[in-house]
């Protein structure tokens, strides 16, 4: 790899001045994707500034009806956590099938917040549980925090801190692996609250959405039979070499009544 | 960067160029030819190597981001001294159910297999062992003994009263 300055900090406030300082820089977490971008001279950074050593940025915490989960936190840890897997479980689920073992000893979730793959799993759990993204200078609704393929409403150089989810009355997540990359060609997330069911897609289009009809229909009835009338239309969603439009609108009902199934 | 790192119990104080990934500082630097890289895209499995008793991708994770932190790669398994000839139990298992053919993927196996028993223990069935190769890649054997492999290693590790973290 071309070489590369890299910093340490110890704190946000010099995790930000290191940032500022780095000609074009970049944060690092588990770099699981960072560094293939960078072997591949997608990404060219000056500098790398490390946030593994400022503190307070994993673990998990519940407050009322939000749970937290620090930016920093692997992958591995919120399969496992028993506050994740007693609030939320089918966030422990989804945690579970990103890529492998190895990935999710690695990967953070502020890394796959932060950096908005289409196809990632992460985003889909934060439309359906109304998350809220916590950053070093503020906090954004996860509703206008995607905004469509690899772009967020981060500033350059602003730092994910934490994410809170609500907690749902039940919840679950249904994925369609490409079996290569593990990514989804399709993930659906399905959160039922008291006062209505909202839907999280990803992998179907160029970005994170929110299924308007689905959540419609099982507010209405949250039961398999009323997912399996929901239709999503082909017209916005993706065609690539691993699956085409038509397939992934077929895909997405399929995996909405598996996550229904799964929250019952 | 002045990095420190413990490796296969020996600790080094090392100035290591930000872009040097762990496997190549492993390779490369220290002669520790044992962890391989496969595929270099984070597929493969064969660079994998314990880092805290977790498994990492060698070839995913530069050497300055782990600082003060305890490194195992497959040389560090064995036991018996000088001449290391006491083979680790999840090393012994795969060559008593040939859970190899060219070896290229096996030091990850062998790794990967470790970590399983930290993860789930010493009873291991083959469809928990399975889903957990997803990221170990074998162009040779099929994967079945290996899997057999995994199991019987796993348990003698019981057997042998060895830690789960190498
Ligand atoms: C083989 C393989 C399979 C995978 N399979 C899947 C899968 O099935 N599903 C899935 O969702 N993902 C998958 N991933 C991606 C994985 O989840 C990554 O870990 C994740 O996308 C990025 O997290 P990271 O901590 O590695 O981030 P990094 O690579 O360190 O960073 C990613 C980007 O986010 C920025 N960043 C990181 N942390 C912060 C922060 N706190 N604040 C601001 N910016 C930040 C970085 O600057 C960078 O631009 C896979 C990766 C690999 C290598
Ligand atoms: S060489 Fe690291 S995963 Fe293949
Ligand atoms: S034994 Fe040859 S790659 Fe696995």
């Amino acid at each position: 790899m071309r070489d590369f300055a890299y910093a340490r900090p110890a704190s946000l406030a010099e995790a930000a001045s290191a940032f500022g300082d780095g000609g074009e820089a970049a944060f690092i977490a588990g770099g699981h994707t960072l560094l293939p971008a960078i072997k591949s001279r997608l990404r060219m950074p000056d500098t790398l500034v490390d946030l593994s050593g400022v503190p307070g940025l994993s673990g998990v915490t519940r407050d009322g009806d939000m749970l937290w989960i620090g930016a920093m936190t692997t992958h591995a840890t919120v399969a496992t956590n028993a506050l994740v897997a007693s609030a939320i479980p089918g966030l422990a689920g989804m945690a579970n099938l990103i890529g492998d073992p190895q990935v999710r000893n690695r990967g953070t979730l502020g890394g796959v917040v932060a950096n908005n793959d289409p196809a990632a799993d992460y985003p889909a759990a934060l439309m359906a549980l109304d998350a809220v993204v916590e950053t070093d200078r503020g906090s954004h609704r996860a509703d206008a925090y995607f905004q469509g393929m690899f772009s967020t409403a981060l500033d350059d150089g602003e730092i994910v801190s934490r994410v809170g989810f609500r907690v749902p009355l039940a919840s679950a997540y249904a994925k369609f692996r490409n079996p290569a990359s593990r990514y989804a060609v399709v993930g659906v997330f399905v959160a039922r609250f008291a006062d209505a069911v909202r839907v999280g897609v990803t992998g179907a289009g160029p970005g994170v959405f929110r299924w308007a009809e689905a959540e419609a229909a099982l507010t209405a009835d949250f039961s398999v039979s009323a997912a399996a009338k929901v239709v999503l239309s082909p017209d916005d969603l993706n065609t690539d070499i691993h699956a085409g439009a038509e397939y992934r609108a077929a895909l997405a009902v399929v995996m909405l009544k598996q996550a229904v199934s799964q929250a019952s | 960067m002045q990095t420190r790192l413990t490796i296969n119990g020996t600790g080094h104080s090392l100035d290591i160029a930000p872009a040097t990934l762990l496997v190549e500082l492993l390779r490369d630097d220290l002669g520790l030819t044992g962890t391989h890289i496969g595929c270099d895209t984070s597929q493969c499995g064969a660079c994998n190597v314990l880092v805290d008793g977790a498994a990492l991708k060698a070839c995913t994770v530069l050497a300055v981001q782990l600082d003060g932190k305890a490194i195992t790669t497959v040389e560090g398994l064995a036991t018996g001294g000088s001449d290391a000839d006491t083979l680790h139990p999840m090393q012994a298992a795969f060559r008593e159910h040939h859970g190899l053919q060219c070896g290229f993927c096996t030091p990850g196996m062998v790794i990967a297999g470790i970590e399983m028993v930290r993860r789930h223990g010493h009873d291991l069935d083959r469809a928990t062992i399975a889903h957990d190769l997803e990221g170990n890649l074998c162009r040779c054997t099929g994967y079945v003994n290996i899997i057999k492999a995994i199991q019987a290693g796993a348990k003698a590790m019981q057997h042998s009263g060895e830690p789960a973290n190498a």
